[in-house]
């Protein structure tokens, strides 16, 4: 079943461009609950009140403040905050190629596919470009009164646009100071090299299932069939390691034997 | 399993998940702390009566304002019809999971296919000695590699990529293979053969506009807009209101002293704080919100900020 697009733009490349239409990549398959009353099990609503007087506040009444020190804010009209809004265009400029990697992974937000709106041809031979130049552009666009940044990037073929983060909520690594303690010892980390090692095999997101989703799903027809769900207790597989070494040595010796018994 | 809304507004900034990971024998005690900030700036909502606004939850059938505790989950098995589950059977159904990462499974880092990314959390030791941690960040960063697993927080599974950087090890929930779709399911056409000499042309664009990641591209230029407006309202002494400090309003836990992320990693991971806290509050107040600001824009922050260009794929 093809999907629906949700938004048409132009992918501006140098002097190029190239007409899409822009797919979510992501279907969230979470369980959905709502909130209930407690008593009588029906949904709850929001509501918004005046903290001052409790009384229920109409939304189209609601204003806008910004907050500054000692309790002041800057009242914000409707039509001041309406004219900080990027204007809406068709354009996704790209601004620059960048080489795999460079945009870390922490930025990418939400992956989306492009398809061909009309000329096809230009579609395919810019991601056939990205693919051999082993690039990703840097995208902005705006959709909807927001302004995005995203990377431009080639899969399998297709185009597909990720959305990045802004550098506002990115907190660096190097931003912060790792935990300090008495130095490793080589052995250790040798040790612990190994172990990695042995653990060592490709990436295949599909041998990961989330598996909960159904005992969730289990549970509520455990329950609407009157029945009582049964309770697990966790018990600890292992205790808390006191020492590293030991810990380390045993996990090797225990790999070595599941190894030789094939 | 996501809540379509949160009775509890997270206040501060506090750890959601404390667990333990595990790599063969060895455990290693772990707090789970964001490491993202919220997108832009938290506008207040205030009343026609110039009060600030609150939410509260009512019954939708009776109007009954409720508590937190008159509130539960439930689940809709037919229109109208719920299934009321609580946090202890949901806990109850993979307890081990909802208290351990055991890491079976290391991967080369740069194997894993950006849109599988999601969210990124740091991991802060939790236990009495950091040593396992130290040693786990150590060797993974060197070797590049990711742990994978999945675990269990707030009701709902995650994949997730252990790295480590810096020293620090972070979590970075993944999305399952189930949640992703393919250009099939999408309905795009097959990939036809290109032809070369159009591949070119956009060979020769690519190149000519080649260059190094540029942070600045990564602002948000609406909140800057905003900051703007604001600085300008506030030095024209234009539309200022005092509203009353509200109990429970403040974003920081520490009892109604501004708290960044920033500083409660950093007290967290066993450093001090960032120094000069307190002249970047007070810069910062000039056009920032009273409360939440003062890392997330400071200039400290911006170049915390920076990108790393970092070659993954050496």
């Amino acid at each position: 079943m093809a999907a629906r697009a949700i938004w048409k733009g132009v992918v501006h490349i140098g002097t190029l461009e190239v007409p899409v239409k822009l797919y979510s990549a992501v279907q969230d398959r979470s369980v959905r609950f709502r909130l209930l009353h407690k008593t009588d099990k029906q949904p709850v609503k929001q509501q918004l009140i005046s903290s001052d007087t409790d009384e229920a506040i109409e939304y189209a009444s609601v204003k806008k403040a910004f907050p500054l020190t000692r309790g002041r804010l800057v009242m914000l009209e409707k039509e001041e905050l309406e004219k900080l809004e990027p204007k809406d265009t068709r354009d996704i400029e790209i601004t620059r190629f960048v080489g795999y990697g460079a945009i870390d992974h922490r930025w990418y937000e939400r992956a989306y596919y492009l398809g061909p709106d009309g000329n096809a041809k230009a579609y395919f031979a810019a991601a056939a470009a990205l693919e051999r130049k082993k690039k990703e552009g840097v995208a902005r666009w705006v959709m909807r009164d927001r302004s995005y940044v995203g990377a431009l990037r080639a899969e399998d073929g297709y185009l597909m646009l990720i959305t990045l983060r802004h550098a506002e909520e990115i907190i660096a690594a190097d931003a912060l100071k790792p935990p300090a303690g008495r130095p490793l010892q080589a052995r250790e980390i040798q040790m612990a090299a190994q172990l990695l090692e042995a653990l060592h095999a490709d990436f295949d997101p599909t041998q990961f299932r989330d598996e909960y989703r159904d005992r969730v799903m289990e549970l509520v027809e455990t329950k609407a069939a009157g029945r009582k769900p049964k309770v697990v207790k966790f018990r600890p597989r292992v205790k808390e390691t006191d020492d590293v070494t030991d810990a380390l040595a045993a996990s090797l010796a225990g790999m070595k034997k599941k190894a030789a018994r094939g | 399993v996501a809540e379509e809304e949160d009775v509890e507004q997270p206040g501060g900034i506090r750890s959601f998940w404390t667990g333990t990971i595990t790599f063969g024998l060895v455990t290693v005690p772990v707090a789970l702390y964001t490491a993202t900030r919220p997108r832009g700036v938290a506008l207040k909502m205030i009343g026609p009566d110039e009060a600030p606004v609150r939410r509260r939850y009512v019954c939708s059938k009776d109007g009954k304002v409720l508590d937190a505790d008159e509130i539960v989950r439930g689940y809709e098995i037919e229109k109208g019809k719920f299934v009321v589950v609580t946090d202890d059977e949901l806990e109850a159904i993979e307890p081990r999971k909802s208290r351990e990462i055991d890491l079976r499974l290391f991967v080369d880092a740069d194997q894993i296919d950006p849109m599988y990314f999601e969210r990124a959390y740091f991991l802060v030791p939790a236990g009495g000695t950091n040593k396992a941690y130290r040693l786990l960040a150590e060797v993974m960063e060197k070797k590049k590699q990711a742990g994978i697993a999945t675990f269990v927080m707030r009701a709902k599974e995650y994949m997730v990529a252990i790295l480590a950087e810096n020293g620090i090890l972070r979590a970075e929930t993944l999305r399952f293979a189930d949640e992703l779709r393919k250009p099939d399911d999408v309905g795009l056409p097959k990939v036809p053969k290109v032809a070369a000499g159009d591949v070119k042309k956009f060979e020769t664009q690519i190149a000519k506009n080649a260059k190094k990641v540029n942070l600045r591209e990564f602002l948000d230029d609406y909140t800057e807009r905003l900051e703007k407006l604001v600085a300008q309202k506030e030095r024209k002494k234009e539309d200022i209101v005092r509203a009353p400090e509200e109990p429970g309003d403040d974003e920081g836990a520490g009892g109604g002293e501004v708290v960044d992320l920033l500083a409660v990693l950093s007290r967290s991971l066993g450093g001090k704080p960032p120094a000069k806290r307190a002249s970047a509050r007070s810069s910062a107040a000039k056009a920032r919100p009273a409360k939440r600001a003062p890392a997330r824009r400071a200039s400290g922050a911006r170049k915390a900020a920076r990108p790393k260009a970092r070659s993954r794929r050496s």
